[in-house]
């Protein structure tokens, strides 16, 4: 099998947590009670259910046992045939939506230590997300700060939808904490499912989840920019995993306009949109919602302006492209090197601490 | 380019602003606490008159939260999409190296001196006792 990648760096794997109860070994003594009186297992997120044909590309799905779910199927479904050096564990469980802040706690951190000994022991290439009960700044910092010594965690994984917008004060800790660590923020396509991922109410299909999630990331990427989280902490970078690209030229363009009419009512957002865009925002690049003539997709990236943008990854085991297509046809040769490692690079900076 | 009497100085106080055509160009003069400054009247982004802008100071932060107010009466917002621009430099508040507006010269001139000329002053009658804002264009 030739590695059609060779050496890159892999932004967004999913490993399945098969639930609560293989968390049992991590937990102490009265969460493990908590969780198997109560029964609670499945807490899967509702943007994935397990056979929907997104969740898991087909001929990822193993005879047995979940889509994602070892360390054998990433070796032989992701890092090897892509030939990634490295690769980004990045965790979709609910436990951060879980509204008792106590309980998301343990099992954040359960979480945590599933995937340090599970997944990051076993393969030197793999990293990961750390997951935070986010709904608890203060908790959710102090699972930053436990985590933070072992630099095998890249970066702090939120949920693309919770309580608040994300700019909100309230959240600021969390966003100090990552900075200070050198961990980028990441959001996810799930919602802790508070609100409505619409502004006028809620949706019949998933079709419909996951198209909308561009308004999701878009609300929560203007939050962050006005609210001035990037002119207080400004080396945090935040990476938008599966969120796509079609939507940034328009949502620059819209952001800058406005900016320069209403700039005054936030002043420390010293720079137009798309230049703060362009300094902290990376996105990862499966799924790709690109023109459908290959040909176009130059024209979009020169919109957006940033060679740093785009980040590799395969999105394992979601199903978003076949074979190992993972690369959009279309994408500059210039930009190859760029989007299959350094990038990746410039962003995590604990990645460089141990490059292969 | 030549130069033209636009006003008395006594005719334009402190804070105000002044409309006048010059060689069919729409300007803009403004009194900055005795310092004159004249601007094209026509916003590089859809050509409102900055004349019926309002004219404020410079808003900026340290941090977010915070508010300083600097340079009192020296920006004036478009009056149609709110771009804020330096009345000394006509440049943008928001993207100051691409988007300004022409700033004409002016200067203070008395009244003796000008009807020697070769000034040309196209409405304004000229006194001898009294000073005058002149435009150059």
């Amino acid at each position: 099998m030739s590695a059609e990648t060779p050496g890159a760096i892999d932004c967004d794997l999913h490993p399945a947590l098969p639930g609560c109860m293989a968390l049992l070994p991590y937990l102490d003594g009265h969460w493990r009670e908590e969780i198997v009186s109560r029964g609670l297992d499945d807490l899967d997120l509702a943007l994935w259910p397990r056979n929907a044909p997104l969740t898991a590309r087909q001929d990822w799905r193993p005879a047995q046992g979940l889509a994602g779910g070892s360390v054998d199927l990433v070796r032989a479904q992701a890092l090897d045939p892509f030939g990634s050096s490295i690769g980004i564990l990045n965790t979709l469980f609910g436990a951060p939506a879980l509204h008792n802040v106590d309980m998301a706690a343990a099992l954040c951190r359960a979480t945590n230590d599933w995937v340090a000994r599970e997944w990051l022991d076993r393969d030197a290439r793999l990293r990961a997300g750390i997951l935070v009960p986010m709904e608890s700044p203060e908790l959710a910092v102090q699972e930053i700060e436990r985590r933070a010594a072992d630099r095998r965690f890249v970066q702090v994984l939120l949920l693309g939808a919770a309580e608040t917008l994300l700019g909100r004060r309230v959240n600021w800790p969390i966003y100090e904490a990552a900075e200070k660590h050198g961990l980028p923020v990441a959001l996810q396509v799930t919602s802790a499912t508070r609100v409505a991922p619409t502004a006028n109410g809620w949706p019949t299909y998933l079709i419909e989840d996951h198209v909308n999630f561009a308004q999701t990331f878009q609300s929560q990427l203007l939050s962050m920019i006005s609210e001035g989280v990037f002119s207080r902490y400004p080396g945090l970078k935040l990476v938008l995993l599966n969120a796509g690209i079609g939507w940034v030229p328009s949502f620059l363009w819209r952001g800058t306009k406005e900016w320069r009419a209403l700039r005054r009512e936030v002043p420390w957002v010293d720079r137009d949109p798309a230049a703060i865009f362009r300094d902290h925002v990376r996105i990862s690049i499966q799924p790709i919602d690109a023109p459908p003539d290959p040909a176009d997709l130059a024209a979009l990236l020169e919109m957006v302006g940033s060679d740093e943008m785009l980040l590799f990854a395969t999105d394992w085991p979601h199903w978003r492209f076949e074979g190992t297509d993972a690369l959009p046809p279309g994408l500059p040769e210039r930009l190859r090197p760029r989007v299959l490692r350094e990038n990746a690079l410039a962003t995590y900076p604990r990645l460089k601490e141990s490059l292969p | 380019m030549s130069k033209h009497v636009v006003a008395a100085v006594s005719d334009l106080p402190a804070g105000s602003r002044r409309q006048v055509t010059i060689k069919g160009r729409p300007i803009v003069v403004f009194n900055l606490s005795g310092e004159f400054f004249a601007l094209v009247n026509r916003c590089p982004h859809q050509g409102a008159g900055l004349c019926e802008g309002e004219i404020t100071g410079l808003v900026t932060s340290d941090r977010p939260g915070e508010f300083h107010v600097s340079r009192e009466g020296e920006i004036i917002r478009c009056p149609w999409h709110g771009w804020e621009f330096d009345i000394r430099t006509g440049q943008s508040w928001c993207d100051p190296s691409r988007i300004r507006i022409r700033p004409y010269p002016v200067e203070v001139a008395p009244g003796a001196r000008l009807v020697q000329g070769p000034y040309v002053a196209e409405t304004v009658p000229v006194r001898i006792e009294e000073d005058y804002v002149v435009l150059e264009v």
